[in-house]
């Protein structure tokens, strides 16, 4: 299977190199290192501007219907006096999802670090498509711009919740942001996935073929198996997506009835006849549940990564580690309906949803455990990686923990759409991805910049980030299983739930605090590519291909020949060697016996 | 204002940090700061995790004295409510115990092990006995949450027609409510959104043909009798909503082109569950909180709040649109004596139209 990039190959890559231009090289580049770099980029303004939002309506529920001199100054005409509009409010809760979940967890996260180290850890050139790869990228930031765009139109960005169920997505009668708003919202999702499409092929066809001699998948490190497992899971889900939104835009513009029937608003009745809100449900959930996985599964194996190197330990259990990323890969295409227990499909189904979702527990427990045991009895370099790291573990057992009960039907029937909801999801998904996105970050910076970020910073960034977590969305769920909705505007007209408002503020307060440190981190950011410290070239002592590349940038990765390999990514603190670690590409001595995995 | 000032100070704050870092980076500069971690970040950072497991049991301890009286644990007001009550403090156990032991674990071997130079790991890279260990476990916890959550769901999800339950329609539009009963006949007439006729008050658009039809009640508050099933059908007009009424642990999505249901029977009435202690307590903390945010509304020259009675209440728990955040409606729990009287006071159908 394995199969030499051959050195032909190479010999051309070194004829490009000199005629190299600015163009080329910086912005139509076809170089993976920096296609990974201008998603990271793109990401992180995206993620600025998705985080922005949600300080601004969180402060809204914290104080609301009070005037604020932000608003006035970032929503115009939406905040008359300073107070924030109902319709603003919704808007931005739906394109801070929305921004979030795609733009940042999903092109941010795996766009980054599937670009940057699938080639670099399986010892190839590149990718197997280069050409490909830049249209992904230039699709994935084509859609960003159609999205922020879509935050000036006349009456309003999209504001039917990140999830766009039709009726209300489909009718601008029904809210200002179904108009233009919506229809930017589709068109760019739509790019989106073309985009995500070709990055996820690429991803496959390149793990497949494009592993050095030597790199079996069993000595696959277990960042390339989430990536390469991810990549299928977004071509399986994706698709269905996109026959959505094309299917929503036929009802919106065509006048077709795929998702609407029986439909008076506004004083007229509708044409809509035989369709149906629940199908659309299940579309829009044969993804958004796989999704879930696209956005963790990348973190998951950054953390896996991470944890062994810093604990210069082996990841314990590779083989149950890569069986779990499978199982849930697996579960994940089948449990979509948990999110939909309620909305009026057969309740033998919701019995169905349960016993599935339930499952994934299971390999969840096993990926957490085996995490623990990783660090038992190592030697652990608290790096910032590292420590994002160990945060990502905590919080995914806390969020993970609450699915065992909104993954219970009986259960969900009374917490479903409330804040429980919302802390859950954020935990488990929101901030772990959040958390591997950093770790990774602060791992591959030096790999990426040839420069190290500050540490010093960097432990700041963590432990304000790892209490204002938690700080945000331990109480949340307390709310939520008080009662109290999500996605209200203000809860004053409920008396009954003016004793959580003092909750809501201290929520806010952590969520306000942890959003400007995140300053820190930008600050880090920037300042490193141009001034950080130079990097050496394995800094964190790790065993897998990419600290074996050139360090400058350079097309194809090795200014030689690729290494082969010889063994698994995790012989740290194997017995009989010098060193604590052994790289990938160092030969078995006489009488080593290869762990057999 | 407030918001900003905090803001504002925020920024500054992080800029006190950023450049007190620069400091501490110019006075490591001779031990060659190289941005991988020394023994001193390793135990620093060993025993803030220690701190941070404080922190995290501490934050979960103070979220259960404060808010842990949660009208989902108890309060419940329907007759399968303490099913789903008992569900969830069950697994809300598991949950709790499975949190403080593997939080513990991660935290303490993230001190316990901080590295040190010189020392070298222990190379143990697999262990089948373990890993079936934590396979099993979880696959029997599971299992019995499963089967315990599949018998309460089919419980709660299944109608027994035999019951002669209260047939109710739960309308809904946006941003309001209105239930409609079946009437003497306990049969709701047909209806469809396209026979609304506004001009002669054929709000839900019955069909006026029909003989069930005629004796049917519209109402804008929904009345129960204690004691007896009510099958909820539910019904919208224009976009996605959900009826949710969490005193009694239900919810059901309305949506437009179908008709979805929910059946319970409320146990207690509004008149009980005022008294009862809990539900005076958290009253007159609220109205304690309602008479603090009077004194700033007045202050500001505006109408001080109302004192706040407690009511079942049934809301809207899928966006649909601008007031989303205010589309409720009162629900009564009431003695079969005074829902008949409620029901004589109302208008029939037949009687509601305008000719």
């Amino acid at each position: 299977m394995s199969a030499h990039a051959d050195t032909h190959a190479h010999e051309d890559d070194h004829g490009h190199h000199h005629k190299e231009t600015f163009v080329t090289k910086y912005i139509f580049s076809q170089d993976h290192k920096m296609i990974a770099k201008q998603y990271l980029i793109t990401g992180t303004i995206m993620g600025v501007i998705g985080v922005l939002m949600s300080m601004m309506f969180r402060m809204q529920i914290a104080w609301p219907e009070e005037p604020n001199v932000l608003f006035e100054a970032l929503l115009g005409k939406w905040a008359p006096d300073g107070v924030m509009d109902a319709d603003i409010y919704l808007a931005l809760v739906t394109i801070h999802g929305t921004i979030m979940v795609f733009f940042v967890l999903t092109a941010g996260l795996s766009g980054t670090f599937s670009n940057l180290l699938i080639p670099l850890q399986i010892g190839a050139r590149d990718m197997a498509s280069g050409f490909l790869n830049m249209i992904s990228y230039w699709l994935f930031f084509l859609s960003s711009v159609i999205m922020v765009l879509s935050l000036f139109v006349e009456a309003g960005p999209a504001a039917a919740g990140w999830t766009i169920y039709p009726p209300l997505s489909a009718l601008p009668l029904a809210q200002g942001g179904s108009g233009m708003g919506m229809t930017l919202w589709l068109v760019s999702m739509a790019i989106f996935i073309a985009s995500s499409l070709l990055g996820s092929l690429n991803y496959i066809v390149t793990v497949i073929n494009l592993r050095t001699k030597g790199m079996s998948m069993t000595r696959l490190p277990l960042t390339i198996w989430a990536f390469f497992i991810t990549a299928i899971i977004g071509v399986i889900s994706f698709p269905v997506l996109l026959s959505a939104a094309l299917l929503l835009i036929m009802d919106r513009s065509f006048g077709t009835s795929f998702f609407l029937s029986d439909i008076f608003i506004q004083g007229e009745v509708l044409h809509y006849q035989g369709g149906s809100p629940v199908l659309f449900e299940h579309l829009f959930w044969f993804l958004g549940h796989p999704e879930v996985y696209i956005v963790l599964l990348p973190a998951l194996g950054i953390t896996s990564e991470i944890i062994a190197t810093n604990s210069r330990k082996p990841i314990f259990g590779y083989r149950a580690m890569v069986a779990s990323i499978l199982a849930i890969a697996f579960l994940s295409t089948i449990v979509w309906g948990h999110h939909m227990f309620i909305s009026g499909m057969n309740p033998f189904l919701g019995s169905v949803f349960t016993f599935t979702t339930l499952l994934i527990a299971i390999p969840s427990a096993v990926k957490a455990f085996n995490y623990i045991t990783t660090l038992w009895k190592g030697n652990l370099q608290m790096n910032p990686a590292m420590l994002f790291s160990i945060g990502l573990v905590s919080t995914f057992i806390t969020g993970g923990l609450t699915g065992i009960i909104l993954g219970d039907s009986a259960l969900d029937i009374n917490v479903h759409d409330t804040y429980f909801v919302v802390a859950h999801f954020h935990l488990v998904m929101g901030i772990s991805a959040l958390y591997g996105m950093f770790a990774g970050i602060y791992h591959w910076f030096p790999r990426m910049f040839g420069r190290m970020l500050n540490k010093n910073l960097g432990y700041i960034h963590f432990w304000v980030t790892a209490v204002c977590a938690y700080g945000v969305f331990f109480p949340m769920h307390f709310i939520g299983m008080a009662g109290l909705p999500r996605r209200y505007y203000t809860n004053s007209n409920f008396p009954l739930f003016d004793d959580l408002a003092n909750v809501n503020v201290i929520i806010t307060i952590f969520a306000l605090v942890g959003g400007v440190f995140q300053l820190v981190f930008l600050w880090n950011f920037f300042y490193s590519i141009f001034y950080g410290k130079k990097s050496v070239e394995n800094p964190w002592k790790s065993n897998t291909l990419e600290w074996t590349a050139s360090l400058k940038h350079i097309h194809g990765n090795w200014p030689g020949e690729i290494p082969h390999v010889h063994r698994w990514a995790y012989d740290y603190s194997k017995p009989g060697h010098e060193e604590d670690y052994v790289p990938q590409h160092i030969p078995l001595k006489d009488g080593e016996e290869e762990l057999q995995h | 204002m407030t918001a900003l000032l905090t803001i504002i100070v925020l920024v500054f704050i992080s800029v006190a940090i950023w450049q007190m870092v620069k400091i501490f980076d110019l006075a490591q500069a001779k031990s060659e700061n190289t941005g991988v971690a020394t023994d001193k970040d390793n135990t620093i950072n060993g025993y803030l995790m220690m701190g941070f497991l404080a922190f995290i049991y501490i934050i979960t301890i103070v979220c259960f004295v404060k808010w842990g009286d949660l009208p989902l644990m108890s309060n419940s007001a329907s007759e399968h409510g303490p099913t789903i009550d008992n569900l969830m403090i069950i697994s809300m156990v598991i949950i709790f115990f499975v949190q403080t032991v593997t939080q513990f674990l991660l935290h303490y071997f993230a001190f316990k092990y901080k590295g040190e130079k010189g020392k070298k790991a222990l190379f143990f890279a697999d262990n089948n006995k373990l890993e079936a260990i934590w396979t099993i476990i979880p696959v029997i916890v599971l299992a019995g949450l499963i089967i315990y959550g599949l018998n309460t769901w089919i419980n709660i999800m299944g109608v027994d027609e035999s019951d002669d339950p209260l047939v109710i329609e739960l309308y809904a539009q946006q941003f309001n409510w209105k239930a409609r009963y079946g009437g003497a006949d306990n049969t709701l007439g047909k209806a469809n959104v396209r026979l609304i006729d506004i001009d002669r008050a054929n709000i839900l658009g019955l069909d006026e043909s029909d003989p069930n039809a005629q004796d049917d009640v519209i109402t804008t508050e929904l009345h129960l009798p204690v004691g007896r099933p009510v099958l909820f059908k539910m019904r919208s007009q224009d976009v996605l909503h959900s009826a949710y009424m969490p005193h009694f642990r239900a919810q059901m999505n309305c949506v437009p082109g179908m008709i979805t249901q929910f059946g319970f029977t409320p146990t207690v009435t509004t008149a009980e569950m005022r008294e009862t202690p809990q539900m005076q307590e958290k009253v007159t903390r609220i109205n304690e909180i309602r008479v603090e945010n009077s004194k700033k509304l007045v202050a500001k020259g505006e109408e001080a709040l109302e004192r706040y009675e407690f009511d079942y209440l049934l809301l809207c728990n899928k966006i649909c649109g601008k007031s989303h955040y205010n589309m409720q409606m009162k629900i009564v729990v009431e003695t079969q004596e005074e829902y008949d009287a409620w029901m004589k006071e109302q208008k029939e159908f037949k009687n509601s139209l305008i000719n």
